[in-house]
C-alpha cells in the first residue's frame, strides 16, 4: 500500500536522522562542557591567564603562557622539518615513482601514522633522548652561547619533541599533498612539458596550481601537531618556561593536561586545566576549518573531490 | 649554459624527493626495529597471564591491562559503532539534507579534535558527576573517538555501492528502508567493517584520554564503575618508572600494541579492496 510505504520511508528517514544528529550534538556538547567547566578560571584570571607565566597549583596562581609557547613553538619547528619532507614524498609518489612502487610507498608512509603515540614516546625516551643528549654534549661552546642552543645537555627538551612531532605529522601532510597533486589536471603538466619544461619545472607548475591545497595540507599537519600528547609529554621535559632554546626542556598544553589532570585537587586547578583544553579545542577547530577551506577551494577549482581529512591509516581507502 | 643549469636543478630536486622518502622511512625502520628487538625478548607467557608484581620484584605481566583495554575499547565500540553506522547511512542516503551536511561536518571536526581534549570532555561528563574514575568514563572517551571514523567510512563506502543496486531494489517496490537494509548495507558490509577496524586501530593505541578517565589500577577488575588499567597507560607508567624490569615490560606492551594496530589496519585494507573490486564490477 502506497501510504504505508511512505510512512515507512518517513520513519526510516526520521529515525536514522535522529541518530545522525548525535554526531553534531557531541561536538556542541564538547564546546559547552569545556566552557562551563572552565568558568572559575575564566572568572578569576580573565585574559591574564594567557599572558601570565606563573603556574603554581599550590598557591593557586595559573598562567598558561609557557604552555601556549611550547605548543606553538614545537608545532612550528615540527612543520619546518616535516613540510619539505612530506612534499618530497608526495611529489615522489605521485609524479616520479614507477607505478608498481606507488601503493607500497603509500602503505609504508601510512604505517608511520598507525604507530601509536605512546610507542613513539617510549622510543623517544630510550633511543631518541640519549641520541640527542650525545649531540648536545658534542655541541661546541661557541654554539652553545647562541640562544638557540643554550641550556644543559639533558636530551629531553624542545629538540626531541619537535623531532618526534615532525615524524608523526609527515604522513598527514604528505597524504593531503598527494591528493592535491592528484587533483591537478594532467593537461597542466602536458602543457608545461610541451613548452620544453624540465621535470622540476613541470612539478613546480603543478605545485603552484595546487598551492591552496598544499597550504591546507601543511595547516592540517599543524592542527595534528598542536594536539599531539603522549609522545611529546614523554620527551619534552615538562618544565614550564618560555625559551627559544632547542636544548631546554619545555612544556605544552596537551602535556600539562596529561600530567596534571588526574591529580588536580582544587576546583580552580581543574578549571584552569579545562580552560587550557578549551583553548586547545578552539585552536584545532580553527586550524582545521582553515585547512579544509583551502583544500576545498582547490577541489572547486579543479572540480575534483579532494578529501580534506584522510582517514588514517589507509587514507586512500575511503 | 642556462639549459644545463635547469636540467641540473631538475635532477637535484628528483634526488631530494627520493631523499625525502628515505628520510621518512628511517624513523619508521628505527622505531619498528627497537620495538621488535626490545619487545620480543621481554614477551613471554607471563606477560599475558599475570598481573603486575610488587615494585622491585621481577616477573609479572600485563594481563590486567590487556583485560582492561579490551573492556574499555569494547564498551566504547558497542555504543559508537551502531550510532556511527546509522549516522553514516543517513549521511549517504540523504546526502543533500541539512542534517547530513551537519553530520559530515561534525564528524570531520570531531576527527580533528585532539584526543586529550576528548578526554577532558569525558572527564566532565563521566567522572565529575560520579566522583569516580572508571572504566566506563574511559570507554566514553574512546567511543567518541571512534564515532567520526565509523560515520565517515560508512558514508564513503555506502556511496561506492553501485546506484543500480539501489534502483533495482526500489524498482521492485521495496521501501527506502528495505532497500537500504536488505540491499545496500549488505553490499557495503566490507566497507562498514573497514570503518570499524580503522576505528579500533585508532583507539587501541590511545593513551591520553585514558589517563584521567579510566586512570589505572594494579589489580584485576571487571567492574565498569572502577578505575581500570589499560595496556597503553601501563606502558606509559612503566616507561616513566626507574626500574629496568618495568622498562622491559613497557617494550613488550609496545610490541603488542603495534601488532594489534597493524593487524587492524591490514584487515581494513583487505576489506576495502574487496569493495573496490565490486565497484569496478569484476
Amino acid at each position: 500500500m502506497p501510504s504505508s510505504t511512505r510512512s515507512d520511508d518517513t520513519l526510516f528517514k526520521v529515525g536514522t536522522g535522529a541518530v545522525a544528529l548525535i554526531v553534531p550534538a557531541v561536538v556542541v556538547g564538547i564546546a559547552v562542557m569545556l566552557w562551563r567547566d572552565s568558568r572559575l578560571s575564566i572568572h578569576e584570571f580573565g585574559w591574564g591567564f594567557w599572558t601570565t607565566a606563573t603556574w603554581d597549583p599550590v598557591s593557586g596562581v595559573f598562567g598558561a603562557r609557557p604552555f601556549i609557547w611550547g605548543t606553538l613553538y614545537s608545532s612550528i619547528l615540527a612543520l619546518l622539518v616535516s613540510t619539505p619532507i612530506a612534499l618530497g614524498i608526495a611529489i615522489y609518489i605521485s609524479e616520479l615513482s614507477p607505478a608498481w612502487l606507488q601503493r607500497p610507498l603509500v602503505f609504508i608512509t601510512e604505517l608511520l601514522a598507525a604507530i601509536p603515540s605512546i610507542v613513539y614516546g617510549l622510543w623517544g625516551i630510550f633511543v631518541l633522548i640519549p641520541f640527542i643528549r650525545s649531540i648536545e654534549l658534542a655541541t661546541p661552546a661557541a654554539m652553545k652561547a647562541l640562544p638557540l642552543f643554550s641550556g644543559p645537555p639533558l636530551g629531553a627538551g624542545m629538540l626531541a619533541a619537535a623531532t618526534v612531532l615532525a615524524i608523526m605529522v609527515i604522513p598527514f601532510s604528505s597524504a593531503v599533498a598527494r591528493e592535491v597533486l592528484r587533483a591537478v589536471p594532467q593537461a597542466q603538466r602536458e602543457g608545461a612539458y610541451a613548452l620544453g619544461a624540465t621535470r622540476w619545472e613541470a612539478i613546480r607548475m603543478a605545485l603552484f596550481y595546487g598551492r591552496t591545497g598544499i597550504v591546507g595540507a601543511v595547516m592540517l599537519g599543524f592542527g595534528r601537531a598542536l594536539g599531539e600528547t603522549m609522545a611529546v609529554t614523554m620527551v619534552i621535559g615538562n618544565t614550564p618556561q618560555v625559551s627559544l632554546s632547542l636544548y631546554k626542556p619545555q612544556y605544552t598544553m596537551a602535556a600539562v593536561l596529561a600530567n596534571e589532570f588526574a591529580e588536580a585537587a582544587t576546583p580552580l586547578h581543574i578549571d584552569a586545566l579545562v580552560e587550557i583544553g578549551l583553548v586547545l579545542f578552539a585552536m584545532t577547530l580553527v586550524i582545521n576549518a582553515i585547512s579544509r577551506a583551502f583544500i576545498w577551494s582547490l577541489g572547486r577549482q579543479t572540480r575534483t573531490r579532494v578529501d580534506p581529512v584522510p582517514a588514517v591509516p589507509a587514507a586512500e581507502a575511503a | 649554459m642556462r639549459n644545463r643549469w635547469r636540467k641540473a636543478l631538475s635532477g637535484t630536486i628528483v634526488v631530494l624527493c627520493i631523499g625525502a622518502v628515505l628520510v621518512a622511512l628511517l624513523p619508521l625502520a628505527l622505531v619498528l626495529f627497537y620495538v621488535v628487538t626490545q619487545g620480543i625478548t621481554s614477551l613471554n607467557l607471563a606477560f599475558f597471564t599475570h598481573g603486575p608484581v610488587p615494585v622491585g620484584e621481577t616477573g609479572g605481566g600485563m594481563a590486567n591491562a590487556i583485560v582492561g583495554s579490551l573492556m574499555v575499547t569494547g564498551m566504547g565500540a558497542i555504543v559508537a559503532i551502531p550510532i556511527g553506522v546509522i549516522a553514516g547511512t543517513y549521511a549517504a542516503e540523504y546526502r543533500g539534507t541539512r542534517i547530513a551536511v551537519a553530520t559530515r561536518f561534525a564528524a570531520d571536526t570531531l576527527n580533528g579534535v585532539p584526543s586529550i581534549v576528548i578526554g577532558v570532555f569525558a572527564f566532565a561528563i563521566a567522572v565529575l558527576p560520579f566522583h569516580q574514575f572508571s572504566a566506563m568514563a574511559g570507554s566514553v572517551a574512546l567511543g567518541i573517538m571512534m564515532l567520526p571514523l565509523v560515520t565517515r567510512t560508512t558514508e564513503e563506502l555506502l556511496l561506492l555501492v553501485p546506484q543500480s543496486l539501489r534502483e533495482g531494489a526500489l524498482a521492485l517496490g521495496a521501501t527506502r528502508a528495505r532497500a537500504v537494509f536488505t540491499v545496500v548495507v549488505p553490499a557495503a558490509l566490507p566497507g562498514i567493517i573497514t570503518g570499524v577496524l580503522l576505528a579500533l586501530a585508532r583507539v587501541a593505541g590511545e593513551t591520553a584520554p585514558l589517563l584521567f578517565t579510566a586512570l589505572n589500577n594494579q589489580y584485576f577488575t571487571a567492574d565498569p564503575r572502577q578505575p581500570i588499567s589499560t595496556l597503553t597507560v601501563q606502558v606509559f607508567t612503566y616507561a616513566s618508572s626507574a626500574y629496568t624490569d618495568l622498562h622491559r615490560q613497557a617494550w613488550a606492551g609496545a610490541l603488542v600494541l603495534v601488532i594489534i594496530v597493524f593487524t587492524c589496519s591490514l584487515l581494513a585494507r583487505f576489506a576495502t579492496a574487496r569493495l573496490e573490486r565490486m565497484q569496478r564490477g569484476s
